[in-house]
């Protein structure tokens, strides 16, 4: 984009003010390195998110940009305090660029969720559900709505990858993966990849069975990358039920 | 009480003293480890053999030690004369009783609160010479230590910790200097490489990487960009009594992903440079990455070795380089001999006649995104690679994970972050590495074994027939040096970011490796 394009913009747009400007530029020097452009996440943390969990409010995120994160390869940053407000409001602000409102009636996608989509079978909210699928119960905090609808309609649009990020150690894979081994004795197991390392597999099957395999047991394993046993829901629901599931699905915050 | 002290003195000896003649006839007194790579030719090599294909079986942890500390643990420990020396993060060491681990004394550092590292509050180890341990600081500085008690004996400033610059690496003792690279290359420093008198801590040479006005190669810098051209030496080299030459690595050329301020090569950024040690004057260099904008540092550890290339017995050095080749050259001239491809790449055509990478084009960072391979950790990175004269193999750990890499503009401002980009990794692949063993002379791969995640830990081979290692997902490993056959496996619980070593204590051998917080050393009792 051309400066003046920008200017441009900016007289039509208050929301895009000349603290913007520099805020981005802050953003682009100081975290886009590790959290990337968008600040949706890199060799660092997605940023692009409701609750930071080193950050839980302006001032921890404030000091977070100052001081780094010790222990982490988050590091510290210099710059004036004014700089700093401008960067803590420009990260706060990254999560918004998710929708606002959402249409649907979360009480209606609350039953709907449980009975029509069945949905609990395989996921968790809260202390309740199945353990298959992803945890849902912070969902609403890390995925945005038109997320959420794509998932829902096209399982498979965007099965999350540990990889897709750039982290430097992976102490657990952080999303789905299924994985179908079969062992030295002709034992064949189907299910999800709860961790590896380069001489073991833990899956879990579609039995709730948790296998631990060492490597050199297995006559095959085969990563199954992109497929998620989810089925699609377009069809199954009406726009408006949709709807109302999105609204249920954005409203889990977790617990706070 | 009597018997006891009578125990602590033999075990503990501390009355030797470190010469520099045993740290360079370093290979046959294989019980101690007196330097950074265990010899001054970067082979990370132990001649121990009572470890071995036939007991490693048996091999279990002895003791383990653990820091306070929550940053990576990534030292290689010194072992002289009974006693462990480390360093430990962020800017602390310690001697630790070889019998049970616990410590003989401690030194903290005090490292102000704004110092800023581009990779976490880390130290790599200390060197030893005389009755004396050296240790960088992230605030810059070398200090000198009584081996005997730790105490402090001389603190000189190496640089301005506010501009940027910061110490991790061991340094390296040779004769009568010793030896400090500098960390920084993401805060637009200026790179150099120092020696200090180990007696007074004053500094005796100092090598710009990035050559100032009127020097060769300043030339290669547009403008006032060398200013700020980065080129730091964080990695301990290696060093040729013979020639009196040392070689040591350098980092990338700065700002790391946007060269359009920078145009030239941006020499001596990631290159190798061969340095009289007398003088600190450059005999030669070798540049493996013309004007990087891929943070391809050259920060490994040169192995030194000797072989027949071209028809002729040469003395070479040998470097598995992040940029994803493998190149041998004349130690002496740095005639580019050998540049073979090890590492996944896409950004090159291949080598020319002289070492230069025929370049592909759109592989350069860009504000929408480069998909780069090696990514920006490389195709190796400053774990150690190791070589063993039993088998004549090189043994190196392996990365194979690619980078989009997006392009900005940056703004110097002296000890702000300053790389001008930034990078992720590909979505739905998954990255992943291999320990290779290479054929010295031509780079050739003999063997592989497959990692799951890119390694952070280097290697040490051993007489023994053994390589050992680690991963990033806590595994331990050994393989069978010959064949990358694995013989052994301990799940250690948190990465390894470290290079391992091997001594002798007591007429039995012992490996270490430091795994999340803790140096945990194994023995086959």
């Amino acid at each position: 984009m051309t400066r003046w394009m920008l200017t441009g913009l900016m007289a039509l747009m208050p929301a895009l003010s000349p603290a913007d400007e520099t805020a981005d530029k802050l953003f682009l020097t100081h975290c886009a390195p590790c959290h990337g452009p968008k600040g949706d996440g890199g060799r660092g943390a997605n940023l692009a998110v409701r609750r930071l969990l080193h950050a839980p409010d302006d001032e921890a995120l404030s000091a977070v940009i100052r001081d780094g994160i010790p222990g982490t390869q988050m590091p510290g940053t210099r710059m004036t305090a004014e700089e700093n407000l401008a960067l803590t409001a420009y990260v706060r602000g990254l999560a918004n660029v998710q929708e606002a409102a959402v249409a649907g009636d979360p009480a209606r996608g609350e039953s709907l969720f449980w009975d029509k989509g069945r949905c609990g079978q395989c996921h968790t909210v809260g202390p309740r559900g199945g353990r298959m699928g992803p945890d849902l119960t912070e969902i609403g905090a890390r995925r945005s709505a038109a997320y959420l609808r794509q998932s829902l309609l096209d399982p498979e649009a965007e099965v999350p990858e540990t990889f897709a990020v750039y982290r430097r150690v992976i102490l657990l894979p952080d999303n789905f993966l299924q994985v179908r081994v079969v062992t030295a004795e002709g034992k064949a197991v189907t299910g999800e990849r709860l961790n590896e390392d380069a001489f073991s597999i833990q899956i879990r099957d579609y039995a709730d069975r948790i296998y631990s395999f060492r490597k050199d047991e297995l006559r095959e394993l085969r990563k199954d990358w992109g497929k998620s046993p989810m089925p699609g829901y377009r069809g199954v629901f009406t726009d408006q039920e949709l709807r109302d599931l999105i609204g249920y699905l954005s409203s889990l915050q977790g617990a706070r | 009480m009597k018997a006891l002290a009578i125990l602590w003195v033999t075990a503990a000896g501390l009355t030797a003293q470190v010469t520099y003649e045993r740290i360079a006839a370093a290979g046959s007194e294989p019980d101690s480890w007196l330097t950074y790579s265990g010899d001054y030719a970067g082979h990370r090599y132990s001649a121990l053999a009572e470890i071995h294909r036939g007991n490693v079986a048996r091999l279990k942890p002895v003791w383990m030690y653990q820091t306070n500390d929550l940053n990576q643990f990534e030292v290689t420990p010194l072992v002289a004369d009974g006693v462990m020396y480390i360093s430990e993060p962020p800017s602390h060491a310690a001697a630790l009783d070889l019998r049970t681990g616990r410590p003989l004394w401690m030194f903290r550092r005090a490292v102000p609160s704004d110092v800023h590292t581009c990779c976490g509050q880390v130290n790599r180890g200390v060197a030893i010479l005389s009755d004396t341990v050296f240790l960088g600081t992230l605030d810059a500085h070398l200090l000198a230590l009584d081996a005997k008690t730790g105490h402090l004996l001389w603190d000189t400033t190496v640089a301005d910790y506010k501009a940027g610059y910061s110490i991790t690496a061991a340094p390296l003792a040779l004769r009568d200097k010793v030896i400090v690279g500098i960390s920084g290359g993401e805060y637009g420093i200026r790179g150099f490489l120092d020696a200090y008198n180990p007696k007074t801590g004053k500094r005796l040479w100092r090598f710009w990487t990035v050559p100032g006005p009127g020097e060769p190669g300043h030339e290669t810098w547009e403008g006032d960009s060398w200013k700020t051209g980065s080129a730091a030496t964080w990695l301990t080299g290696s060093y040729d009594p013979a020639a009196n030459l040392l070689y040591w690595g350098t980092g990338n050329p700065g700002p790391d992903y946007d060269g359009g301020p920078r145009a030239g090569d941006n020499l001596y950024a990631a290159s190798l440079v061969a340095l009289d040690a007398a003088t600190g004057k450059l005999r030669w260099h070798f540049q493996f990455t013309p004007h990087d904008t891929h943070d391809w540092d050259a920060n490994h550890v040169p192995v030194l070795l000797d072989g027949t290339l071209h028809g002729a017995a040469r003395r070479l050095v040998a470097v598995p380089n992040r940029n994803g080749f493998y190149y041998v050259l004349d130690r002496l001239t740095g005639e580019f001999l050998v540049g073979r491809q090890y590492g996944k790449q896409n950004w090159a055509e291949g080598l020319d006649s002289r070492g230069r990478p025929i370049l592909i084009n759109g592989r350069e960072p860009r504000s929408a995104g480069s998909l780069v391979y090696p990514g920006v950790h490389g195709a190796t990175n400053w774990n150690s690679p190791s070589y063993s004269p039993d088998t004549k193999l090189l043994y190196v750990a392996v990365r194979e994970e690619g980078t989009v890499f997006y392009r900005a503009t940056a703004e110097y401002k002296a000890g702000n972050y300053f790389s001008a980009g930034g990078m992720r990794g590909i979505p739905g692949v998954e990255p992943t590495g291999s320990i290779q063993a290479l054929d010295p002379l031509t780079g050739e791969k003999r063997w592989e074994f497959a990692l799951h995640g890119p390694p952070w830990a280097g290697v040490l081979s051993t007489a023994g027939g053994l390589v050992f290692g680690g991963t990033p997902e806590g595994n331990v490993f050994v393989l069978d040096a010959a064949s990358g056959k694995p013989l052994w496996t301990f799940q250690a619980g948190a990465a390894v970011y470290a290079s391992p070593m091997s001594y002798r204590f007591q007429g039995r051998q012992y490996l270490a490796i430091t795994a999340g917080r803790s140096l945990i050393v194994f023995g086959a009792e």
